[in-house]
């Protein structure tokens, strides 16, 4: 029997209301209908309730601080929970799981979880396993996959996992985290997290290889005058001349300014693709113009459709 | 099985007046007999559940009821987890395996 006051985690001067939030506080985290997987919520359970037994009574703890009881004195007769009935009468005889630890360590295999975790007695007690390994899909922003990004990520169990992802990572690349994964059993080592990236499409820009393509809009005036305009690139905007008589269709090349390949380090290029717009509003003088106007190159770009 | 009168004369047991409440509000369902009122063993245990709740964790009467629906359905569904493991234990070892490693490379889609 453990000494009571080391049960609840107190100082032998620890006063009344320590011990009963001590107890409360343990037995929130200890209660075995609050536990129900915990084979071991019993057995702790059961010495810390008697450790209060002990102490909260003013008489009970004189005597037992002044030697004349020992600890045994407060243990409880057997306390049936209500767990011993909530999940229906006898299911160790029907389905084929000798006891409760049995059902614990096959959802264990199943589940890579900690259930029923804490000392197990008997031959199970020398499985020494290395812990499961978990999988992760992540969805990532096309541009944090471009830049390469540190990302928090929240798992359902509270626990948080610091993953960074590389500059240029692929879709469906995948991120080993050593020793990340579940906790091994016996001693063993922890197992890995594998987080899949999931590369979300952007807007404009579109990834083949390490190229980036892109489709800019352009006025009239700048494709047939030429200019020099500011594009988006996965790093921000960059200062490019448009050529003189460009059209609808011209691809461009801004060098450099791709993804960073993985292995080689290198950079891909981004690809422009113009796409001359006309106004959107009444251009009276334009169409003016046009009206009297007779290119000098008269050509059909229908011809090749056409009989 | 024990009655109404005795039960509230154990050690620990509950005040009669919240178990008078506790009857009302259905959080424990124990058989009206002609002249008493008794409890089956399961009762009894969760009579024992809901003076722990209350008297040593401090749940109020408001709460109370989520808290014990809670348990119930968490103890609803691990009977339902223990039958479907029953029923993968009755399967061959190659379809067990299967399951298992089905369980263990299953992806979780984060936010």
């Amino acid at each position: 029997m453990k000494d009571p006051y080391e049960a609840l985690g107190l100082s032998k001067t620890a006063t009344d209301a320590q011990i009963k939030a001590a107890f409360k506080k343990l037995a929130r985290k200890h209660h075995p209908d609050l536990r129900p997987g915990d084979a071991t919520a019993i057995a702790r359970f059961k010495e810390i309730s008697a450790a209060n037994d002990l102490l909260k009574d003013p008489e009970t703890r004189r005597r037992f601080d002044a030697g004349e009881i020992d600890a045994t004195g407060a243990e409880r007769p057997p306390q049936p929970f209500y767990r011993d009935y909530a999940e229906g009468p006898g299911h160790a005889a029907e389905d084929g799981f000798a006891d409760n630890a049995a059902m614990e360590e096959f959802l264990a295999r199943a589940f890579g979880g900690q259930r029923g975790g804490g000392q197990r007695s008997g031959p199970r007690e020398t499985l020494r396993a290395r812990g499961q390994d978990v999988s992760y899909a992540l969805p990532v922003p096309f541009l944090d996959a471009a830049n390469g990004a540190a990302r928090t990520i929240t798992l359902a169990d509270g626990k948080t996992l610091q993953v960074s992802i590389p500059e240029g990572a692929e879709d469906r690349q995948m991120l080993r985290l050593k020793g990340q994964g579940m906790p091994g059993y016996g001693g063993g080592p922890m197992g890995d997290a594998y987080v899949e990236l999931h590369i979300e499409p952007h807007a404009f820009f579109h990834r083949k290889d390490d190229n980036i393509h892109v489709d800019v809009p352009v006025t009239l005036r700048e494709a047939v005058l030429g200019a020099r305009i500011d594009v988006p690139t996965v790093s921000g905007p960059v200062a490019m001349t448009i050529p003189k008589g460009s059209n609808t269709g011209s691809v461009l090349r801004l060098r450099d300014r791709g993804l960073r390949n993985r292995k080689t380090g290198q950079r891909g290029h981004q690809f422009i693709t113009l796409r001359v717009m006309l106004p959107t509003a009444p251009e009276p003088e334009l169409a003016a113009f046009l009206d009297g106007w007779t290119p000098r190159n008269p050509a059909n770009p229908r011809k090749e459709m056409l009989p | 099985m024990i009655r109404l009168a005795d039960l509230v004369a154990a050690t620990d047991g509950p005040q009669p007046d919240d178990l008078d409440r506790w009857i009302a509000a259905a959080l424990v369902t124990p058989l009206q007999d002609a002249d008493d009122v008794v409890f089956t063993d399961p009762d009894q245990a969760r009579v024992q559940l809901l003076c722990t709740l209350h008297y040593t964790l401090e749940i109020e009467d408001d709460t109370l009821p989520v808290v014990l629906s809670l348990i119930d359905q968490l103890y609803q569904t691990r009977a339902q987890l223990r039958a479907l493991a029953a029923a993968v234990a009755a399967q061959d070892a190659g379809v067990q395996r299967g399951i298992v490693s089905a369980l263990a490379n299953r992806k979780v889609e984060l936010p």
